[in-house]
């Protein structure tokens, strides 16, 4: 996993509450596989009409070409647990998403993939949104030790999960992490048939 | 050290915590894992790191998601469809995993099927790579959806890490008047708490309100909690859930049944448990409700009309009206009853179950659909129920075109979509932009509400329909 420690950006803003994931990356392109990257297919029905061509979507602005962070209102991500909402926006080039809350699944999802989810309160987000070094195409810094992204004299700060912190500096693995239990684990399966016997599918 | 009765969830979490590390992520053992066609990015990643399914016995498969329901030679050959499928039934006779696949007398929605086969019981924990996991919660299971890394992960290790969530219990007290069901309870719950009302919380279901639900109307329930933000949403097991799981295929037998029952009795909330937020209300306020906008909270009652974003003080949220009833196509102020559909939908994970359907068909007796729509049962096991109690007749006597079983037009992934600008009637879960298909424009509401836009072409109050009938 990618780890994230901080950033210098620039910012793209979708002043929006409820962007769920099915906006994020439509249904229809979730068969592609991963090694295909998924990039073109983020925000694709808001960035592209009926026949393809842009609409000139902000987001595609040549200002913003590069950014990393995605400034957005409440509850980004909700809906589908579809992982591919995630690499649309990795594969995009977004590293850091700001929002005053997250859809559960999106954000542990975002996490698994090196992608901050930086939860900014409401305020902080609105604030984000009209500062000048933003709106101007300007440079924002992303610190997640300290947990601030700064714009110009705007400093703002933002909450995550200590584990999910910890697990982003470092850009731990999950497997690696489990197969060092696996002891633990087979112990407990062993004791847990007994237990529990109704648990196994009975045929 | 004083005694704090505890939570069902915490109940079922401590049983399924192997280890808890000192940040206080526990490692949490996974009963049943459930994949679809879409979890091919899942097995994609176990493949690329050189790994292999830990128990395949404890994961099953089942295709729902692309199998065609009007056509099902579509899902054999080259076409995309064929392809999604071909890819399940090879990732999961590789990896040894049990497949209800397209040609399966089972198959069906996977959180429809899994209770009907009885692969969900109380006490378990269970996972799927989808949202609306959420569904198993109503026997009392712990059931949360996952991303493609987080099914790579249980595929390896039959574990997952986790933090306990914070807990809420929502108290239903009174009971449904005539005509309403689950999905009003849930939508005026939605709307009441917002789409992300019960973010980072497992929700518990409870009171009589909730006991005097049939497990369909419970898993309607459990179904949408992932609607108001939950990660799970749960109800404690009773006799109810006990007759449902009897002599189901997957199900513990005779003495074995008998004493997974014993244990499943203590599956439930201690009298002095506390809980992180508590909410309650009274299914008899219930109202048809029915969603105006693109989130499942712009949900109103049948005899409200649209919001006035003029009318909100605060900026951001009158954007957000503007821009959902700019694309739903509606103007400020209009009652809900006076907005026409062009087709409408029965069907989903969330609303196709047997009696989903006797309410759709109770409506539509003797009565035509003004409107084109498809019925699409939750499973081959409800449709060939439906087809004996005689429902099938009456949706096509009624003009609409009754189909096999899958996800179909809830994601339009299958083929089958609302077209870009059409309005539809449905009983599914989301009304999200484009959901039903690019530019579509879903209402979501109860299966009696569908058929009674069906009926009317316009949005009906189904309680007008059903006088003399129920």
């Amino acid at each position: 996993m990618e780890r994230f420690t901080a950033l210098e950006t620039k910012a793209i803003t979708l002043p929006q509450a409820n962007i769920d994931t099915d906006q994020l990356i439509p249904a229809r392109f979730l068969k592609h596989p991963r090694s295909e990257g998924y990039g073109r297919f983020l925000l694709h029905d808001l960035r592209r009409d009926a026949s393809g061509s842009p609409r000139d979507h902000p987001i595609d602005h040549p200002t913003r070409a590069g950014a990393a962070l995605l400034i957005a209102r409440r509850n980004f991500g909700c809906g589908s647990s579809r992982e591919g909402a995630v690499y649309a926006l990795a594969d995009f080039g977004v590293r850091c998403v700001a929002a005053p809350s997250f859809g559960d699944i999106f954000a542990s999802n975002a996490v698994k993939n090196g992608l901050l989810p930086a939860r900014v309160s409401e305020a902080d987000v609105e604030a984000l949104l009209t500062s000048q070094v933003v709106a101007g195409g300007g440079r924002v810094h992303i610190d997640l030790s300290a947990q601030t992204i700064i714009a110009g004299n705007l400093v703002v700060s933002f909450a995550i999960d200590p584990v999910w912190k910890t697990q982003l500096l470092n850009g731990w693995d999950d497997v690696d992490l489990t197969r060092a239990e696996q002891a633990r684990i087979d112990r407990f399966r062993a004791e847990d048939a007994s237990t529990r016997p109704w648990a196994t599918p009975h045929e | 050290m004083s005694k704090t009765g505890r939570t069902l969830i915490d109940k079922l979490w401590d049983a399924h915590a192997i280890t808890t590390r000192e940040d206080g992520t526990s490692l949490i053992w996974i009963d049943r894992h459930l994949v679809h066609e879409g979890s091919f990015l899942a097995f994609d990643q176990v493949a690329g790191r050189g790994g292999r399914v830990a128990h395949p016995q404890l994961t099953f498969g089942v295709a729902d998601h692309y199998v065609p329901t009007r056509e099902r030679a579509l899902g054999r050959g080259d076409g995309d469809f064929a392809q999604m499928l071909r890819q399940l039934e090879d990732n999961t006779r590789r990896a040894g995993i049990r497949l209800i696949g397209l040609d399966d007398p089972r198959q069906g929605i996977v959180h429809v099927v899994a209770p009907e086969q009885g692969l969900t019981l109380p006490g378990l924990t269970i996972v799927c790579g989808d949202s609306h996991t959420s569904t198993h919660g109503a026997f009392g299971a712990y059931a949360f959806g996952i991303g493609a890394s987080e099914a790579a992960h249980v595929l390896m290790t039959q574990t997952l890490w986790q933090k306990r969530p914070k807990r809420m219990r929502v108290a239903i007290g009174g009971t449904l008047g005539v005509g309403l069901s689950a999905k009003d309870l849930a939508l005026t719950l939605i709307a009441r708490i917002g789409a992300d009302g019960a973010q980072g919380h497992a929700v518990e279901y409870a009171g009589a309100g909730v006991r005097a639900l049939s497990m369909e109307g419970r898993m309607t329930l459990c179904n949408l909690a992932i609607e108001a933000g939950a990660r799970l949403g749960l109800i404690a097991p009773d006799e109810a859930t006990f007759e449902f799981l009897r002599g189901r295929a997957f199900a513990p037998k005779g003495d074995a049944f008998q004493r997974a029952v014993e244990d499943w009795r203590g599956l439930r909330s201690d009298e002095d448990a506390e809980f992180d937020a508590e909410l309650s209300f009274d299914a008899s306020d219930v109202a048809p409700t029915v969603t105006w906008g693109v989130s499942p909270e712009h949900a109103a009652t049948i005899d409200a009309s649209t919001p006035d974003p003029a009318s909100f003080a605060d900026e951001s949220r009158a954007e957000a009206v503007r821009d959902a009833l700019a694309y739903m196509g509606l103007a400020p102020g209009t009652p809900l009853t006076a907005i026409r559909i062009d087709r409408v939908f029965i069907g989903s994970c969330t609303n196709a179950r047997i009696e989903d359907l006797r309410a759709a068909a109770a409506v539509l007796a003797g009565r035509k659909s003004v409107v084109p729509g498809l019925v699409s049962p939750g499973s081959l096991v409800v449709k060939r129920q439906a087809e004996e109690e005689g429902l099938s007749q009456i949706f096509q006597d009624a003009g609409l075109e009754w189909v096999d079983s899958g996800c179909s037009m809830c994601v339009a992934m299958n083929g089958d979509s609302v077209p870009a600008g059409e309005r539809c009637a449905s009983t599914t879960n989301r009304n999200f932009k484009g959901r039903q298909g690019p530019g579509s424009r879903t209402h979501l509401m109860s299966p009696a509400m569908a058929a009674a836009a069906a009926v009317t072409g316009r949005l009906t109050d189904a309680r007008d329909l059903l006088a003399g009938r129920v």
